[in-house]
């Protein structure tokens, strides 16, 4: 049973929008990191798609920024219980990505510069559902938040948006990444509060 | 390690932005110089936030320590305990912890403590913990800070200064230095280790302290100056000076 | 090597990690699995701001442990350390 400290509150505001269960309402844009900020030229950027035998797809920075972009708002939900309304991004979905590509495996693990992966079902990133993001509140995504490019992902909980992401592998099956494999939910849904895993 | 109820018994400010809190724990089992606490703080809607602080008292069995805490802009923890905890109050902590970054009352090696900024709260404990056990080891300290006024534990450390047979310390400023200050404003360098630490023939034992940046610059200082990393202890703060 | 600085070190993981290790950990060598590097637990690269707490070699980065606190469970991965040598003859916590 926790002392109540008198007259703390902590960062945050009180919650008068519909947030998903258990989380609260933050104003500032915490910098959560497993490791350190990698630091990534743009002229050695780049994001794949492979299959884990073949590369399918390639971008470098300049092809990727040619691609057509929109801007998104959107909330943000992190299971460390914040949550950030509003946000908005400027990316490339990645239906424009996958666009006439053809595959039967029906997962994705992201890989990031370092050593962080997130698994999603494809069909979670697909029909305007993610994005590869490059600008956040109208300037270039800085470093600490995930730049040059970052995966967005916002209907799931925000360590499946990886940071610093540099491509994606399709996989026959569902495998899990970084935070999955160590006890995290293996899908992420924050309306239905699927913060870890249950085995 | 269990969580443990203490009361606030006393505040003292050290600085404009930095606060000395007197606590008397429920139960407390005493604790070695260089230890520090967690402490959390719990919103009655059962959010709560975890911080953890260096003791800088000495380890005297009486049941009470005290920490000190830099206030940081955007803080979610300091600027609560800096500003609104008053005397009375009842915080929780866990404690005491941590077994490598300690000088104990046995040690007898000359010792060299670097601190930067708010790094001076766990070295201040090992200063204090001399004292109190009535040890003879050489201790230096090389403390960096930004300006005069940023200063902890100020009069207690001046009248250190001036009793023989004590602590020897250097100050090196960042960014303001006081008037006719010998050297000009900026962060510790091998010249400065040179004439500010003791030197490799004693075979000191090092504690560095501070935020992280500082920690990893005054180290490499430390070893390019030959000392033995392993005769080298380190406690990093952070990048902003804030743990967690 | 790390530029954004953004990390502790293992002194701050002794609080998490003394509700399941019973001695000391931040004093007990441990030997990286990845680049064999030994160095004392206190000099690790410790993230806190995580959903979890991740411990890095300070010499390769690779990851040591990783530790989460997940609905009354203390979830911990030490794949990333090969040993962890305690020296049990000190009483770490005692006053002396």
């Amino acid at each position: 049973m926790a002392i109540i400290s008198r007259g703390f509150s902590g960062r945050r505001t009180p919650a008068d929008a519909k947030l998903p269960p258990g989380q609260y309402l933050t104003t500032d844009f915490p910098v959560l990191s497993a490791g350190p900020t990698p630091r990534i030229s743009l002229d050695r950027w780049e994001f794949t798609i492979d299959d884990g035998s073949n590369v399918l797809k390639r971008w470098d920075w300049k092809s990727f920024r040619e691609l057509p972009s929109e801007t998104i708002t959107t909330d943000l939900h992190c299971v460390t219980r914040w949550s950030k309304l509003g946000t908005s991004w400027e990316g490339v979905s990645l239906d424009v990505l996958l666009a006439d590509l053809k595959t039967d495996l029906p997962y994705a693990m992201f890989r990031s510069y370092g050593d962080y992966t997130t698994n999603l079902p494809l069909k979670d990133v697909m029909n305007k559902q993610a994005w590869i993001a490059f600008k956040y509140a109208g300037a270039d995504l800085a470093p600490e938040h995930g730049g040059p490019a970052r995966l967005l992902v916002p209907h799931l909980y925000l360590w499946k948006s990886a940071k610093w992401v540099t491509g994606m592998t399709l996989m026959p099956h569902d495998k899990p990444g970084f935070w999955e494999n160590l006890g995290y939910h293996i899908y992420g849904d924050p309306w239905h509060e699927q913060r870890y895993s249950n085995e | 390690m269990t969580w443990r109820a203490a009361n606030v018994v006393a505040v003292h400010d050290e600085t404009a932005t930095a606060r000395t809190l007197a606590l008397a724990v429920r139960d407390w089992p005493g604790h070695v110089a260089g230890q520090h606490v967690d402490v959390r703080l719990t919103a009655p809607d059962g959010y709560s936030a975890v911080r953890s602080y260096s003791i800088a008292s000495a380890p005297i069995s009486d049941g009470h320590i005290e920490i000190t805490v830099e206030r940081l802009p955007n803080g979610e923890v300091s600027p609560y305990l800096t500003q609104e905890v008053m005397v009375g109050d009842e915080l929780e902590l866990r404690g005491p912890i941590g077994g490598w970054f300690v000088w104990r009352m046995d040690q007898t090696e000359p010792i060299q403590l670097v601190a930067g900024g708010s790094g001076i709260v766990p070295l201040m404990g090992m200063i204090r913990s001399r004292r109190s056990a009535g040890s003879s080891a050489r201790f230096r300290l090389l403390y960096s800070v930004r300006e005069p006024e940023k200063v902890f534990y100020r009069d207690e450390l001046r009248t250190l200064s001036n009793q023989g047979d004590s602590v020897v310390i250097t100050y090196a400023y960042t960014r303001v230095t006081p008037s006719d200050w010998p050297r000009p404003a900026g962060r510790i360098d091998a010249p400065l280790i040179a004439m500010g630490t003791w030197p490799l023939t004693l075979q000191p034992t090092s504690y560095v302290c501070g935020p992280t940046s500082f920690v990893e610059h005054a180290t490499d200082l430390l070893i390019a100056a030959g000392h033995h990393r392993e005769r080298i202890r380190t406690e990093r703060f952070g990048a902003t000076g804030e743990r967690k | 090597m790390n530029a954004s600085m953004n990390y502790v070190d293992g002194n701050a993981a002794g609080g998490e990690l003394s509700r399941i290790f019973a001695v000391d950990i931040t004093s007990a060598e441990g030997q990286c699995a990845n680049c064999d590097a030994k160095r004392r637990f206190a000099e690790a690269h410790l993230y806190l701001q995580c959903p979890g707490l991740v411990a890095r070699c300070s010499v390769c980065g690779h990851v040591l442990l990783r530790l989460a606190n997940i609905q009354g469970r203390v979830l911990l991965d030490l794949c990333g350390m090969k040993r962890l040598t305690f020296d049990t003859t000190k009483q770490s916590n005692a006053t002396s």
